[in-house]
């Protein structure tokens, strides 16, 4: 089986600011993920965390009345900049959600959706396809004798890797993660975290998480937002262990770590 | 605290003998129906159309009303679908949350509560308005009219339901809004289209009072859109009112045949539905 070339690229937010209606939700936002490592988003809820996420992908922008300004470098090239190709930004930039939430079709057409929707017709390729996105995100054992059932008959666990086999199947430089244990058991959430591990070496990985635990067992680099401004980035370690912005300690003390 | 228990008792013992009692009711009706009816159906009468002595207990069958029944439910619900589904789409997406959909919504619910004969009367209004004979064409519209609200509502509710992840999880692989519609949101929503068409096929081909008037009746099978068309539901009406006693056994024929393609719809409504919904969220 081929294995995608190393293509992540790093991500680089300039001064980006996001409005719905007239509140402010992200107040100038400067940050670095780089490329091949995991880097963890935390703060308390509200801080705009999720919002800064689906910027990257120009997801924001699908909520009514919601503005963006600044700019996302992805790699070289700004997903904001004129005469760029929204589907081609989401399709670089994965997105996997809190929630699992599978297509209403089978296993199989899950995954191969993506790649169907940018073209890909021939069976055995996107057989391939399908098989090894299910591989990367270690689900291929567990389905391989049912791709044609029902994915509401796998376990929410099983779920959210089929949604990140989904993700990966179009080939993707960036996976952004929201929150992606927070709706699983620790046993599922623990092997969901394990592809992530697996998955950095290929993908730069942005997880936004409340769990500081799982920051710190998974993430290289951690920003930490406070009110739609970053108070505090850096490497997970420091970060996390010994902050130094006052809210961050705060933050960190109340989790009890 | 003796008593939450008993009245706990009292209150499913009460609504387990309703519930057997509303069952009961609804098979009684069809075994009676099926009682009175199973011994006039002959082959000879699904088949062949009535014969010059048939209203006077001569030979021949009702092929004309089960045919004309099924022309015209079955054009009914597809006029009733060209135009409801833009309709609800429309009040799905664009229309979404505002005044103007839930004055529609509104007036589509009034227009489900309104007498068929009312709107078999409007029917007939504007057929002679327009200068048309009671036809089949005639009938299907009028029909339509009384279709409309159940295929509208049941898709726009169905619509309702479609969780807004799905689809930013459609549009967060790079679908478009199209894409999006078609492959996904109108996936979600097709077991619950079919269920609300063929509610509404079954609600069209049972009516008697919107075609009393505008589709008129004929002993002939239809050849056109313009020819006037027998229904079953308007030839048990007639063969009730007859004074031959063969006449009226053989209603129950027409009741039994009715009955049974109502049957076969619902049935047929749930495999498709049982088919559509697999793969569907709920």
């Amino acid at each position: 089986m081929e294995v995608k070339p190393v293509s992540g690229v790093p991500i680089t937010l300039n001064e980006l600011r996001l409005w719905y209606g007239e509140t402010p939700v992200l107040r100038g936002i400067n940050a670095q993920m780089p490329a091949r490592k995991v880097t963890a988003v935390v703060g308390p809820s509200g801080c705009g965390k999720s919002s800064m996420l689906r910027c990257i992908n120009r997801m924001a922008e699908l909520t009514p009345g919601a503005r963006v300004a600044g700019s996302v470098l992805i790699g070289k090239r700004c997903a904001y900049a004129r005469g760029v190709d929204v589907t081609e930004v989401r399709r670089r930039v994965g997105l996997i959600a809190q929630r699992p939430t599978p297509l209403p079709m089978s296993i199989f057409d899950n995954v191969a959706y993506g790649p169907r929707i940018h073209g890909i017709r021939d069976k055995e390729q996107l057989h391939s396809i399908v098989e090894r996105a299910l591989t990367s995100a270690g689900l291929w054992h567990e389905v391989r004798d049912r791709l044609w059932a029902s994915p509401h008959t796998l376990s929410i666990g099983q779920q959210q890797r089929l949604c990140l086999a989904r993700g990966l199947a179009v080939e993707p430089d960036v996976l952004l993660f929201d929150e992606p244990t927070a709706s699983l058991d620790p046993v599922s959430a623990l092997r969901v975290e394990q592809e992530i591990l697996a998955l950095k070496r290929r993908y730069t990985c942005v997880i936004v998480t409340h769990n500081l635990q799982q920051a710190l067992r998974i993430a290289d680099y951690a920003i930490f937002m406070h009110k739609g401004e970053i108070a505090e980035q850096g490497p997970a370690e420091q970060v996390l262990r010994s902050p130094t912005h006052a809210y961050t300690q705060a933050y960190i003390d109340g989790s009890g770590i | 605290m003796i008593g939450r228990r008993a009245v706990d008792r009292v209150f499913r013992m009460g609504a387990m003998l309703v519930t057997a009692s509303v069952f009961g009711g609804l098979l009684s009706v069809v075994a009676w129906t099926a009682a009175k009816g199973l011994g006039t159906v002959t082959w000879c009468m699904l088949t062949q159309t009535p014969a010059w002595s048939y209203y006077l207990g001569g030979g021949g069958g009702i092929a004309n009303a089960i045919v004309g029944s099924a022309c015209l439910a079955a054009g009914a619900t597809l006029i009733a679908l060209a135009v409801g589904v833009p309709c609800a789409l429309y009040l799905g997406t664009y229309a979404r949350g505002s005044r103007l959909a839930e004055l529609v919504r509104a007036s589509l619910e009034t227009l489900w509560g309104v007498p068929s004969i009312v709107v078999g009367a409007f029917g007939f209004a504007l057929m002679v308005w327009l200068g048309l004979k009671p036809s089949l064409l005639v009938g299907m519209g009028t029909v339509a009219l009384l279709e409309l609200p159940v295929i509208v509502r049941s898709i726009d509710e169905v619509m309702r339901t479609v969780p807004s992840e799905l689809e930013e999880a459609s549009l967060a692989l790079g679908a478009t809004r199209a894409e999006t519609a078609t492959r996904v949101i109108a996936r979600q929503c097709m077991p619950g289209a079919v269920t609300g068409t063929l509610l509404a096929f079954g609600r069209g081909i049972g009516d008697a009072a919107a075609v009393m008037l505008t589709a008129g009746f004929t002993d002939a099978v239809p050849r056109s859109l313009t020819d006037p068309v027998a229904t079953l539901p308007l030839l048990v009406l007639y063969q009730l009112g007859s004074p031959v006693d063969q006449v009226r056994q053989r209603a129950y024929g027409a009741c039994l045949v009715l009955t049974l393609i109502v049957a076969a719809t619902s049935l047929a409504s749930r495999l498709v539905w049982l088919r559509l919904a697999r793969h569907v969220a709920r």
